[in-house]
C-alpha cells in the first residue's frame, strides 16, 4: 500500500516527556494537548458567535447567559429552540465524522480511507434518497418513506456498515480486505443513489440531492437529542481504543507479538466507525470530505505518526460549525453546510501539503 | 507492505516461469475470446434482436439496407465500437492509477479527471445552455486535463516533489473542492440538476460514431504511453530508491504515466459520463489471474475493461425492456458482488 521509500527529509517523530503518575506512565507531547485545546477553545467561541447570528443578532455574553438560564423572552426562545440545536448537531456531526474517519485511516493504515470512500455514508445516502424518492410510490417505496428520512439515512447506513464487517471478516479483518469490500459497497450504493435520481420527479432530485450534500437547516432538538445519547456512549469508547490503535499502527503482526487481542481490537474499531457515523449521517446528511480531509488536517497539525482521535475530531467540529456559521452569515445565498466544509477544509489541507516538510501516512 | 521473495532452486526455474507463462497466456487469450463475445452481443441483442447471421451479412456487405443491416450499421456497430474504446481506457487506466498510487483506493478520478470534468459539464449546462451528451465531450475533456494538470502541479509543490501520496492527497483535496462548486451550482439551479443527473451516471446511450471519432485518437494515443510505461511501473513497485538505483529515471516514468492516465480517463469520461467501477475494480481482478508484473497487468485490464462494459451495456437494453438501464449502474450492480467474491476467496494480491 502506501509504503514509501524514505524520503531525505524524514525527521524522527519527537517522543515527548515521559509522565509519570503511580503505576501509569505516558508519553506527552506539547503538541498533543495544545491542538486540541486551541480547537476546543476556538470551537466554544465559535459556537457562542454562530448561536448569536441570525436575522435576530444576539451578543455573545448574552448568548452566554442565556445558555446558563438567565435569559429573557424572545432571546432565550430563539437562542434554545432555534439556534442551540442546529450549533449542536453541528458539533457532534463533526466530532463524529472527525473520529471515524481517523479509526478507519488509522485502522486501514491508509489515508484515503473513511465512510465516504468505504460505502458507509453511500449506504445512508441510498436510504435517504429512497425515502425522498419513493415516498409517492406505492409497496416497499411506501414504506421506506413513511420510516421519515432520518431513520431510513441511520438503516442504510448500518446496513452498509454491517455488510463491510460481515463480509471483510474472514477470522479476523485485514485492512486491505476492508478497503476492497469498502470500494464495492461504494459503487454499489452511488449507482443505487444515482438510479434513483434519475427515476426521481425534478423536484424530489432536487431536495435529495440537497441532503446527500449535507445540511444543517432546519435541525431541532429531535435531531439533537439521539445523537447526542449516541455519541456519549460511542466517543467514550473510541477514545478509550486509542492506545490500542497507537500499537495496531506497526501492523497486525507487532500488534499480536504486543499482547493486542486482534479479531476483538478491529471489531471494536470498525463497529464504533460505523456506529459513529450512522448517528451522524443520519442527523445532518453526509457532510461531503470531513471525515476524508479532518484527520489529515488534524496530523499535520499535531505532528504525530498517525491521525489523533480526539484533535481530529475536535477539528472536524470546529469546520462544520465554522462552515455553517459562514454559509449563514458571509454568503449571500444559503448553501448547505456540505459545500461549505469542503470549499474551507480542502484549501487548508493543500495548503499544509504544499508547506509539508514531512511525510505522513 | 513486506515482500517475501522466493528464491526456487535453481532447476526449478524453468518450468515455474514457463508455467506461469503459460497462464498468463490462457488469461490473455481468455479475456480476448471475452471481448469477442461481449461485442458479437452487443450488436446482435437489443430492444430489436437481430440473428448472428443477419449481423454478418450487414457487416460484410455495405450495400445492404434492409432494416436490420442499418441498426447494425448506424447504431448497434458505433456504440459497441465506443463501448470497446471506453472500457480498454478505463481498464488500464485504473490500473496505471493502482501502480502509481500504490494505493488500492486509486482510482483515475482521483488524480481530479472525474471532478475536473464534471464541473466543466456542469458549466456546459448551466453557462452555454448545452443539453446534449455529444455536446459535452470537449468540455468534459478540457476539464478533465485542467483537473490533472492542477492536482499534479499541487501535489508536486511540497518539498518532497510529486510522491504517491501527496498527489493521492492532493488529488482528493482538490476533487472535493471541485465538486463543492459542482455542488453549489446543482442545489441552486433545478435545470442543470435536470441534465446532469442523467450525464453523471455514466451511459453509452445516444452517442454516435461522432463521439468515438473524437475520443479515438486521444485514446491510442494514452495507449501507447501507458504500455510503453509498464516496466518502468514494475520497476517504480520496488520503491523509488531501488528503482533510481537501477537508472530509472523517476520522473520521465511519472510524467509518462500521468500523460496516460489523463489521455484514457479524460477521454473515457468526456465519451460517456464518469463510469468508477471498472477503473476501481478491473485491476483487482485482473492481478489475483496474472500477478503484479504491469507488462501483463495493463493489456489485460483493458481487455477485462472492455468485456465487463459491454456486457453491462448488453444486460442494461435487456433487463428492463422496452427501457435501458445506464451502463454505469449495471456494472456496479453486478460487478460488485462478484467482486466482493473474489476479494474474499482468494488473497487479496498486494500491489
Amino acid at each position: 500500500m502506501s509504503v514509501q521509500a524514505p524520503e531525505r527529509e524524514v525527521r524522527p517523530v519527537r517522543s515527548g516527556r515521559t509522565v509519570r503518575i503511580g503505576p501509569v506512565s505516558a508519553s506527552l507531547r506539547w503538541r498533543d494537548v495544545v491542538v486540541p485545546s486551541v480547537a476546543f477553545a476556538a470551537l466554544a467561541l465559535v459556537s457562542a458567535v454562530s448561536m448569536g447570528r441570525g436575522d435576530f443578532p444576539i451578543g455573545v455574553v448574552d448568548v452566554l447567559r442565556t445558555l446558563v438560564g438567565l435569559g429573557e423572552g424572545p432571546q432565550e426562545f430563539i437562542v434554545l429552540e432555534l439556534r442551540a440545536p442546529r450549533v449542536i448537531v453541528g458539533v457532534l456531526v463533526g466530532l463524529a465524522f472527525g473520529v471515524a474517519g481517523a479509526l478507519f485511516q488509522t485502522f486501514a493504515r491508509n489515508p484515503l480511507a473513511s465512510p465516504d470512500t468505504l460505502g458507509i455514508t453511500a449506504g445512508a445516502s441510498a436510504g435517504a434518497v429512497a425515502a425522498i424518492v419513493l415516498t409517492g410510490g406505492t409497496s416497499t417505496g411506501a414504506i421506506l418513506g413513511g420510516l421519515g428520512i432520518p431513520l431510513a439515512a441511520l438503516l442504510g447506513a448500518l446496513a452498509a456498515g454491517l455488510l463491510l464487517f460481515l463480509l471483510a471478516w474472514r477470522a479476523g479483518i485485514d485492512g486491505y480486505r476492508l478497503v476492497l469490500v469498502g470500494i464495492a459497497l461504494w459503487a454499489v450504493g452511488n449507482a443505487l443513489i444515482d438510479f434513483l435520481l434519475t427515476r426521481a420527479e425534478i423536484y424530489d432530485a432536487s431536495s435529495a440531492y440537497v441532503w446527500i450534500t449535507g445540511s444543517l437547516n432546519s435541525r431541532t432538538w429531535d435531531h439533537a437529542v439521539p445523537l447526542a445519547i449516541a455519541l456519549a456512549v460511542l466517543l467514550p469508547l473510541s477514545l478509550a481504543l486509542n492506545r490500542v490503535l497507537a500499537v495496531m499502527q506497526f501492523g497486525d503482526d507487532t500488534a499480536r507479538g504486543l499482547g493486542v487481542r486482534l479479531a476483538g481490537a478491529q471489531t471494536a474499531v470498525v463497529l464504533l466507525a460505523v456506529g459513529l457515523v450512522a448517528f451522524a449521517v443520519s442527523a445532518a446528511g453526509p457532510i461531503a470530505f470531513v471525515s476524508l480531509i479532518v484527520p489529515q488536517i488534524a496530523v499535520r497539525l499535531t505532528g504525530g505518526s498517525r491521525p489523533p482521535l480526539l484533535a481530529s475530531g475536535l477539528v472536524g467540529a470546529l469546520l462544520v460549525v465554522g462552515a455553517d456559521l459562514v454559509t449563514r452569515t458571509v454568503l449571500p445565498e444559503a448553501l448547505p453546510v456540505g459545500i461549505l466544509t469542503a470549499a474551507i477544509g480542502a484549501p487548508y489541507l493543500l495548503w499544509l501539503l504544499v508547506r509539508g516538510r514531512r511525510q505522513f501516512t | 507492505m513486506a515482500t517475501t521473495v522466493e528464491v526456487p532452486a535453481r532447476d526449478a526455474v524453468r518450468p515455474l516461469a514457463r508455467s506461469r507463462r503459460a497462464r498468463r497466456l490462457a488469461t490473455l487469450l481468455l479475456l480476448l475470446g471475452l471481448v469477442v463475445a461481449a461485442s458479437l452481443a452487443s450488436i446482435a441483442v437489443g430492444t430489436r434482436s437481430i440473428g448472428l447471421g443477419d449481423v454478418w451479412r450487414a457487416l460484410l456487405d455495405s450495400d445492404l439496407s434492409t432494416e436490420e443491416a442499418v441498426i447494425v450499421r448506424q447504431l448497434r456497430v458505433p456504440r459497441t465500437v465506443l463501448g470497446l474504446l471506453v472500457g480498454l481506457a478505463l481498464g488500464i487506466a485504473g490500473a496505471l492509477m493502482q501502480g502509481h498510487t500504490r494505493n488500492p483506493l486509486g482510482d483515475p478520478g482521483l488524480l481530479g479527471v472525474t471532478a475536473g470534468a464534471s464541473l466543466a459539464v456542469v458549466l456546459a449546462i448551466s453557462v452555454f445552455g448545452l443539453t446534449s451528451p455529444s455536446g459535452y465531450v470537449w468540455f468534459a475533456f478540457a476539464g478533465a486535463l485542467a483537473g490533472t494538470v492542477l492536482v499534479y502541479a499541487i501535489g508536486s509543490a511540497g518539498r518532497g516533489g510529486a510522491t504517491p501520496l501527496s498527489l493521492a492527497l492532493a488529488g482528493a483535496a482538490l476533487s472535493a473542492l471541485m465538486y463543492a462548486l459542482v455542488r453549489a451550482v446543482l442545489v441552486s439551479d433545478q435545470q442543470t440538476l435536470d441534465s446532469f443527473r442523467f450525464w453523471v451516471v455514466g451511459s453509452l446511450a445516444g452517442r454516435g460514431a461522432d463521439v468515438a471519432w473524437q475520443v479515438g485518437p486521444f485514446i491510442a494515443i494514452g495507449l501507447v504511453l501507458a504500455l510503453v510505461n509498464a516496466p518502468a511501473l514494475n520497476l517504480l513497485g520496488l520503491g523509488e530508491d531501488v528503482a533510481r538505483g537501477l537508472g530509472q529515471r523517476i520522473w520521465l516514468a511519472r510524467a509518462v504515466g500521468l500523460a496516460a492516465i489523463t489521455l484514457l480517463c479524460g477521454a473515457a469520461t468526456a465519451a460517456c459520463g464518469p463510469i468508477a467501477f471498472v477503473g476501481l475494480v478491473v485491476p483487482h481482478m485482473v492481478r489475483a489471474l496474472t500477478g503484479p508484473d504491469h507488462r501483463w497487468l495493463l493489456p489485460c485490464s483493458g481487455l477485462l475493461g472492455a468485456a465487463l462494459l459491454l456486457g453491462a451495456d448488453v444486460i442494461g437494453r435487456v433487463v428492463v425492456r422496452p427501457g435501458e438501464l445506464q451502463v454505469g449502474i449495471v456494472l456496479a450492480l453486478i460487478g460488485a458482488p462478484f467482486f466482493i467474491a473474489l476479494v474474499r476467496r482468494t488473497r487479496a494480491a498486494g500491489l
